[in-house]
């Protein structure tokens, strides 16, 4: 996994409640067996007016224009402004697979669902809450063009010119895992004892649960 | 110290914090399907890193299985992209040497449904699947829950789950169902009352008397919804239901290691005094039979109301979203939830696929026919098990006999991801978990409800309250 450590680009406002991960990424593109691939399809019924299906590339469909991520000033953003609650719903990490290959690296929303949270920190995509006003007042920003800047050092979100700020909360272990780009895999084989241990008293307190 | 459940099972099942602050929760079962597990296994492979306990995985594919011509086996899979990722799934099982029910097995079926009627969903456990309705086994008062691939592949890797605790929630619904309602109907109450976000960061915990009194499938169906309230999982106490339900299954223990089981699960329920962070109180005989008219599960009404209108909606972003989902779903505010014309029905999910759900509605349609104008009927049993059971009791012919038709397991039109689709701007009555915009097929429509509530609208072609046919 890429470390983010502080990123600056253009910003997209998504202004809808609840956006569901049926609506990021919908499910004829889940039976693929990469992790790649989903980019093109990201927010598939709201960017196209027709049907997609796998191996079907952006030029072959047909353009929704009044879809936000279609217009032209909003080209090359990569951070998404979204509302309460995003990413709800399934728990396919294909969400966020397509959002990053679409060109996302950091998405700021009053809420996040807890299993679209969770997989963000698996693969460098930065999850950012502030509240609702502070989220008002980016989307004036981002529409009007300016860039907007994520420190995750300082847990911060500026304006580029630095005139506004603000400061979010992370937890410090998620924060020092997304700095580092660390593999979690690895390191909690580090510490494979600890679980050995664990699971010789877990065995003898509940062999039922050990069939083999 | 008072704990809850969800307390208890968190600590017998800590294994200790990582390095990096990070806890590290013991999982006790992974179920595996065809469509979230691939690239898990691919990691795993790149890596050289092989399964951390192989008997504590069980996978069946599910999701993108065809429900017709089931007899061909994998030849039935005319999508070439469906048929790569099952044959992925046998290839991944073989080579890691996981156990499968594979497409032929007729115990071959839904995840949340194989589980629980296998035994192996047991109290006190830890499980968790790569899908969101792994709640479901929360109803056996185990900590079951939804992950995405890379914390899949964490758990094959290392028989763990990275995780912070979640806080406690407690919804208690006390009283008596009328006639005709049922644990669907709860579920939507809830989410109605709760909203989707609003047990996010939290496990729930059901309780009280409306809840003791369902049964063990009744039970699967509130916890399956529980995500659908934001909360990763939802428990219920053990009691002798729940014993009861396991007792003789194929992965249950036997003989002297079931009576030492027993002893174990006994204290599987909160504490008197445990402290819940939230709670929601629901007076049971205050729930309707339910129906979602929007595109998210809390746009939901009892069935002797109406549509809403988003101009009487003072929350400006509530009444934005809900404006839009009225312009998707094609309604008009103010128009009575009986109204609603109907063009397929789909009795099926991991919600509402279980032997039980099949009886009741298969006592509504009995003698009766699906209205002429209904395009599709489907029943989709959740396991070839349950299939097999419907047939033996006679249901499948009462479904058949009325116009319905009778298909293998699979999830289904619940998220269509095979051919079992909605056409553009159908309405259909589903007894699934997510009515949201494109589930059930590109434009279509979803309305949810209860086995009941859906096999009287088969037959009305439109909403009817379920309660005048009990």
């Amino acid at each position: 996994m890429e470390a983010f450590v502080l990123h600056t680009g253009f910003a997209v406002p998504l202004d809808r409640a609840n956006v569901d991960t049926d609506q990021i990424i919908p499910k004829q593109y889940l039976k693929s067996i990469k992790r790649t691939g989903f980019g093109d399809y990201l927010f598939d019924s709201w960017r196209f007016l027709d049907s997609g299906e796998i191996g079907m590339t952006p030029n072959e469909r047909r353009i929704n224009r009044d879809f936000v991520l279609n217009e032209a000033k909003y080209q090359g953003a990569s951070i998404l402004l979204a509302r309460d609650n995003f990413a709800c719903g399934s728990s396919r990490e294909h969400a966020v697979w397509a959002l990053l290959e679409y060109g996302f690296k950091v998405v700021i929303a009053p809420s996040f669902a807890d299993i679209f949270y969770t997989n963000c920190f698996k693969n460098g995509l930065l999850p950012v809450s502030l509240s609702e006003q502070e989220i008002d007042a980016l989307f004036l920003y981002a529409m009007q063009g300016n860039r907007i800047e994520v420190d995750l050092e300082k847990q911060r979100v500026s304006v580029e010119d630095q005139s506004e700020f603000y400061t979010f909360e992370i937890a410090e272990n998620l924060k020092k895992k997304m700095l580092s780009g660390m593999d979690d895999i690895a390191l909690t084989l580090s510490q494979s004892e600890l679980i050995e241990r664990f699971e010789a008293m877990h065995r003898e307190n509940q062999p039922w649960l050990f069939r083999e | 110290m008072n704990r809850t459940l969800y307390d208890k099972i968190w600590d017998s099942h800590f294994v200790g914090t990582r390095s990096d602050g990070n806890s590290l929760l013991y999982i006790d079962l992974q179920l595996l399907h065809e469509v979230t597990s691939p690239q898990a296994f691919e990691g795993l492979q790149m890596a050289k890193r092989p399964l951390w306990r192989v008997g504590a995985n069980l996978a069946t594919p599910d999701h993108n299985v065809p429900t017709e011509s089931r007899e061909l086996g994998m030849a039935g899979i005319k999508d070439l992209i469906s048929l790569e990722q099952v044959e992925t799934l046998n290839e991944n099982c073989k080579n890691f040497n996981v156990k499968q029910f594979d497409i032929l097995d007729k115990r071959q079926g839904i995840v949340h449904v194989v589980g629980p009627e296998q035994g192996a969903t047991m109290p006190g456990m830890t499980i968790v699947c790569g899908d969101s309705h792994t709640s479901t086994h929360g109803a056996f008062a185990s900590l079951a829950q939804g992950i995405g691939t890379s914390e899949v592949e964490h758990v094959m890797a290392t028989q763990c789950l990275v995780q912070n605790k979640a806080k406690n929630f407690e919804v208690r619904v006390d009283g008596l169902l009328e006639e005709g309602v049922f644990a669907k109907d709860v579920a939507l109450a809830i989410i109605g009352a709760l909203g989707t976000a609003g047990a996010t960061g939290h496990t729930i915990e059901y309780r009280g008397d409306a809840i003791s009194a369902l049964s063990m499938e009744g039970r699967m169906t509130l916890c399956n919804m529980s995500i659908e309230a934001g909360a990763r999982a939802g428990l219920v106490a053990v009691d002798d239901c729940t014993l009861e339900y396991v007792k003789g299954r194929p992965f249950a223990p036997k003989g002297e290691l079931w009576l030492r089981a027993l002893e174990s699960w006994k204290d599987l329920h909160s504490d008197d005094g445990a402290h819940f962070d939230n709670t929601l109180s629901l007076r049971a005989e205050t729930i309707e039979p339910q129906v979602t008219w929007g595109t998210s599960p809390e746009m939901v009404c009892g069935i002797t109301s109406s549509v809403p209108d988003p101009m009487a909606i003072s929350d400006p972003v509530v009444s934005e979203s809900t404006r839009l989902a009225l312009g998707y779903m094609g309604l008009e505010a103010g128009t009575p939830i009986t109204d609603i014309e109907l063009d397929q029905i789909f009795i099926g999910s991991c919600t509402n696929a279980r032997i039980e759900d099949l009886r009741v509605a298969a006592h509504v349609v009995s003698g009766k026919s699906v209205a002429k104008k209904i395009k599709r009927a489907l029943v989709v049993p959740g396991s070839g098990l349950v299939k097999q059971q419907a047939e033996e009791e006679g249901l499948a012919k009462i479904f058949v006999d009325a116009g319905f038709e009778w298909r293998a397991a699979g999830c289904s039109m619940c998220l269509g991801m095979n051919p079992d689709q909605l056409g553009e701007r159908e309405h259909c009555a589903s007894t699934s978990n997510r009515n949201f915009e494109g589930r059930q097929g590109h434009k279509g429509r979803t309305h949810l409800v209860s086995p009941a509530m859906a096999a009287a609208a088969a037959v009305a072609g439109r909403f009817v309250d379920v309660r005048s046919f009990f």
